[in-house]
């Protein structure tokens, strides 16, 4: 094996708590009602295209992208359009949702539902670019941005290595390993399919260290195909981080504010790749996805395959429901998810894990002062200084924060988890970031 | 012995006027000249630094009074220094006085610990801002005070408070001098400077929510449900949004009373009558 | 109810008082062998500094400066046992309370407590004593193995103090009948202040520090590396014993300042970058002072020079970000 890799600035190693790695993915089953978010992507919200009372199909398109940073939203089930309103999402603030009763469990005829796997890919570039277009495949790791822009190569820039992101470095989230075990070929194919379109031999799949029966699937698949390897890295937060695993494979680093095709990589999250199988083989519309349902505090912990717009609670009461012991609901990982206000709220193609979470790993610590330990600045992946800028925001001093390079950061929350004296440190660096946004 | 006083006396001497030359120079090479007219308005100014004139401070603003002429000038004022300053700012000019009318600020939401019941409970969220990005708040109302005090640790002199008991600022509307750092600051943006009436008395509609009334009414009962009945009181009042707006020539004397009273919810506030229930 | 917080919902159970615990646990060792060379007085030396450290935090805190008490955070007992390890075990134990006082109420509160100091407490409160009280600070006791409380009144000089004396006209003789060997230095059976004796245990607290990732190894490293360096690049030349680097590192109060009071988080860089330059610099001012000034050690000076220097350090020594062009 090569040797293993990993991103040379900062990073921590938190407790792991990959409870669910040897549960398989489950299908979630079909809830009564769906509710389906008509912005679940970074960009323009998706036109509306279907009204109350309109029969959709598994895959029925309901709203269209709107401009070229937006995506197609697709109908998870069938049954029958009951509202199109603003819910309250996870956040408690309202979205444009879809309401739909589901009824009966019918696809779009278009859809090969078949479990065989296409190994040849018929299709131009453009047939290509156009079905992942259609199927409103946007970045399942946890961004969202729109997959056909971000496949688009600006003119004059040059792409020559293709990242399968496997790295799922979160504590808790397996939705990633298990795909990758369980969908190992598809996921190469997946990857073929975007070495044609960018025209290049070289796509790697990072995977890390701790996920031995992955590397050892993809590892094996991959001796077949030319173009595609596996490559090991450290198990180390955040390595999955686009910024830093680019750094780990390719020595390279992506210039500040500048976009990864300046470094010459392209990262694409294993998650979104099997999507883009799908899509491409399959004509299957990105309408389900695999999450991690975990937790501490969580009595079933399991990888389920969900169709988007399942309500969250659904969900927790497959794996159990909310035990007395939760304090917290979060959509994401630990490091970078969002606790939820609303568990009605939906799940959408970038929610990656639902955690139950208790006092004993999430509850807050009072906040001390500062005592120089310079932890932080160790384990900024970044090499940012985030004891300057708490301390430069708690004084308000805004000019002097314009200095600290703060809008580099890159939220992975690496700061606020070391600081021995709980202060939150990632706060204040988005506190800067909103105050220096607001000079602009 | 003689000799070393004379010594140490010539030679630290001799060192102060070498430095008090290199010193005077030096200030002579770098010095800033500077319009006399900026500098006397400068020190009429409150230096306080604000920036509720719209400038980025005391100076700043002094800069812009010395060189405006009198149209311009109608438009620049000095919310902490008031009418008094800028009168003397006025005949330092040559030009003529500028009536400005007395303004404050007010806390567009009546989001209290009664009114709007906890939903989820915060985790040592320390800013409004941050609050605003991950959750609708502990009330769940989208705009409704986030009750963390961000407006507080803005406001230079002391006008702003946290009532323990509503859990939501009160502004001291006297010690308010309309410099507006709350209403940039406020991520919702529940701040608005609107005119006091003679007596110190203001008259606003404390909700910023757009929601229809039946979804609003769920988080707050002191929300505005956009039931028209204000407008039936004064034909100024505009419901847009599911939202009522009380513009500025509505008169709070003589409308304040009735509008109050009109409102169901409570969402219309008038200082008057609250004052006299204490 | 559910509760809202920000990212990241996890953090580490490493806080300022586990810190400073774990600072304690690996002082330790080194209060064992003084108190197995000094006897009883070298208890009574720590534990009164100690004492004194942690009530003068607690009553200034409390009468004076009206602050929350934060002796629970372990480390006014960190600046006490700093403190005694700094002194000779026959030092009074009323200057033990006014270098107490020296080290926590000026050194540490009146800067506005933990975090916001400038110069280490513990040197702050030892070279006020050491100015202030030079004979008491510099009799030291001969070490004797287990003998707790029938101390001799004897006292010698140190390893460096020896040293100091030597000259082109000492003979050989002389020299090896004064100089302890190695492992009575590694072991700490020399004269000395109470914690700084013993390379050995010092270095055990090290090891723990570093196992459980309290400091990192790059303050000890450079500092004694770069004596090292030094006072070998000087024996190399002109073969004097009085630079072998063996004893350099080994006595005087090297490892004790570069284990413990040079890696200092407060008084210490931020950047990885300037905590090199940092024990660099204190590396060559300790070399500076040990050879050419009057006094024969310069450990505690050094670094309260180089705490000077740190806000600046901090300022010019700043990490690369990240995608900046280099």
């Amino acid at each position: 094996m090569t040797k293993i890799k990993t991103f040379p600035l900062g990073g921590i190693h938190p407790n792991k708590y990959k409870i669910t790695t040897d549960s398989p993915i489950t299908f979630a089953g079909l809830p009564e009602t769906v509710y389906i978010p008509v912005k679940q992507h970074i960009g323009a919200p998706a036109k509306i295209l279907v009204k109350p009372g309109d029969k959709v199909k598994v895959g029925t398109l309901l709203a269209d992208a709107d401009g070229i940073v937006s995506a197609d939203v697709h109908s998870s089930v069938s049954g029958e359009v009951l509202k199109v309103e603003a819910i309250e999402g996870e956040f408690g603030y309202v979205e444009d949702m879809i309401t739909i009763k589901v009824e009966g469990n019918e696809f779009e005829p278009s859809i090969d539902r078949s479990l065989d796997i296409d190994r040849e890919i018929p299709y131009t570039d453009e047939e290509i670019i156009a079905k992942i277009r259609e199927a409103g495949i946007v970045g399942m790791g946890g961004a969202g941005y729109p997959t056909p822009v971000k496949t688009s190569i600006p003119e004059g820039k040059k792409v020559d290595t293709l990242i399968l992101n496997g790295i799922e470095c979160e504590p808790f989230l397996t939705a990633d390993d298990r795909l990758m075990v369980e969908k190992g070929e598809q996921i190469v194919i997946g990857a073929k399919i975007l070495n044609k379109i960018l025209g290049i031999q070289n796509a790697i799949i990072a995977i890390d260290e701790n996920k031995p029966k992955a590397i050892e699937v993809l590892s094996k698949i991959t001796k077949t195909y030319v173009g595609v390897n596996v490559q090991v890295c450290a198990t180390k937060y955040p390595q999955g981080g686009e910024k830093q695993l680019i750094t780990a494979i390719t020595g390279r680093e992506v210039p500040s504010g500048k976009l990864p095709a300046d470094a010459g990589c392209l990262v694409q999250n294993v998650g979104t790749v099997f999507a883009i199988y799908e899509a491409v083989m399959k004509n299957k519309p990105l309408f389900e996805r695999v999450v991690t349902v975990s937790g501490d505090a969580c009595s079933h912990p399991a990888n389920y395959l969900v169709r988007i717009g399942t309500p969250a609670s659904y969900l927790l009461e497959k794996a159990g429901g909310i035990t007395p012991q939760t304090a917290q609901v979060v959509f994401g990982g630990p490091m970078m998810g969002t606790s939820a206000f609303n568990i009605n709220a939906p799940i959408t193609k970038i929610t990656s894990g639902l955690l139950l979470l208790s006092d004993k790993i999430s509850a807050k610590h009072h906040e001390e002062d500062c005592i120089r330990c310079g932890k932080c600045a160790e384990a900024c992946p970044m090499g940012l200084q985030p004891f300057l800028i708490g301390r430069l925001m708690r004084a308000n001093q805004i000019d002097e924060v314009k200095n600290c390079h703060v809008l580099d950061c890159i939220e992975c929350g690496c700061c606020a988890y070391i600081c021995p004296a709980h202060i939150p440190l990632l706060d204040y660096c988005k506190l800067a970031k909103i105050e220096l946004k607001k000079k602009k | 012995m003689d000799d070393t006083v004379l010594l140490s006396v010539l030679a630290l001497g001799g060192i102060a006027i070498v430095s008090a030359i290199v010193l005077y120079l030096v200030s002579r090479k770098f010095a800033i000249a500077e319009d006399v007219k900026i500098v006397e308005i400068d020190a009429l100014l409150p230096q306080a630094n604000c920036g509720g004139c719209g400038k980025a401070g005391c100076h700043d603003f002094a800069q812009a009074c010395a060189f405006v002429d009198e149209k311009g000038f109608a438009g620049l004022y000095c919310p902490v220094g008031g009418q008094q300053v800028m009168d003397q700012i006025a005949a330092l000019r040559g030009f003529a006085k500028v009536e400005k009318k007395p303004t404050a600020a007010v806390l567009r939401c009546n989001g209290t610990c009664q009114n709007a019941p906890l939903k989820v409970s915060y985790d040592h969220i320390t800013s409004c801002r941050i609050a605003a990005r991950i959750s609708s708040g502990q009330t769940g109302c989208p705009t409704g005070c986030l009750r963390l005090g961000d407006c507080i640790k803005v406001c230079k002199f002391g006008a702003l408070s946290m009532n323990k008991e509503t859990g939501i600022p009160i502004i001291d509307h006297n010690k308010c001098t309309s410099c507006g750092a709350c209403v940039r600051m406020c991520p919702r943006g529940l701040f608005e400077i609107r005119p006091k009436t003679e007596n110190g008395e203001m008259l606003y509609v404390a909700c910023r929510n757009t929601q229809k009334g039946a979804i609003a009414r769920k988080n707050c009962k002191a929300a505005c449900i956009a039931c028209q009945k204000c407008t039936k009181v004064n034909a100024e009042v505009k419901v847009e949004n599911n939202l009522s707006y009380i513009p500025d020539t509505v008169s709070a004397e003589e409308f304040g009373k009735a509008l109050r009273e009109a409102c169901p919810t409570g969402a219309i506030i008038y200082t008057k009558e609250e004052k006299n229930n204490d | 109810m559910l509760k809202i917080s920000t990212a990241p919902h996890m953090q580490t159970n490493q806080d300022t008082k586990s810190l400073m615990r774990d600072v304690v646990i690996a002082l330790l060792p080194a209060a064992l062998v003084g108190v197995l060379f000094f006897g009883i007085n070298a208890l009574l030396v720590i534990l009164t500094s100690v004492a004194a450290c942690a009530g003068f935090e607690y009553l200034f805190n409390r009468y004076c400066f009206h602050k929350e008490n934060t002796v629970t955070d372990f480390s006014a007992i960190v600046t006490g046992l700093l403190l005694a390890y700094n002194l000779p075990s026959s030092i009074p134990l009323w200057m033990v309370l006014v270098g107490a006082f020296m080290a926590v109420v000026v050194g540490k509160l009146c800067y506005g407590g933990l975090g916001k100091n400038i110069f280490n407490p513990a040197l702050v409160g030892r070279v006020f004593l050491f100015i202030s009280f030079p004979v008491q600070m510099t009799s030291w006791p001969k070490p004797e193995f287990l003998k707790f409380l029938d101390m001799d009144a004897q006292t010698g000089a140190t390893t460096l103090g020896i040293l100091k004396h030597i000259d082109g006209q000492t003979s050989a003789t002389y020299i090896n009948a004064k100089l302890p060997s190695y492992f009575d230095m590694f072991i700490g059976n020399i004269g000395g202040c109470i914690g700084e004796v013993s390379a050995l245990a010092l270095l055990l607290g090290l090891a723990y520090m570093l196992w459980r990732r309290v400091i990192t190894w790059h303050i000890p490293f450079y500092y004694i590396g770069t004596v090292f360096a030094i006072t070998g690049l000087m024996w190399l030349i002109t073969g004097d014993v009085r630079y072998d680097p063996l004893t350099h590192i080994l006595s005087g109060g090297l490892m004790l300042g570069a284990i413990f009071m040079a890696t200092d988080y407060t008084t210490s860089p931020m950047s990885k970058k300037g905590q090199i330059l940092f024990a660099v610099c204190c590396g060559i001012l300790t070399v500076i002072i040990r050879l050419y000034s009057a006094y024969p050690e310069g450990v505690s000076f050094a670094i309260l020079i180089m705490n000077a220097f740190v806000p600046l350090i901090d300022k010019y020594m700043q990490p690369r970000v990240y995608g900046q062009r280099r």
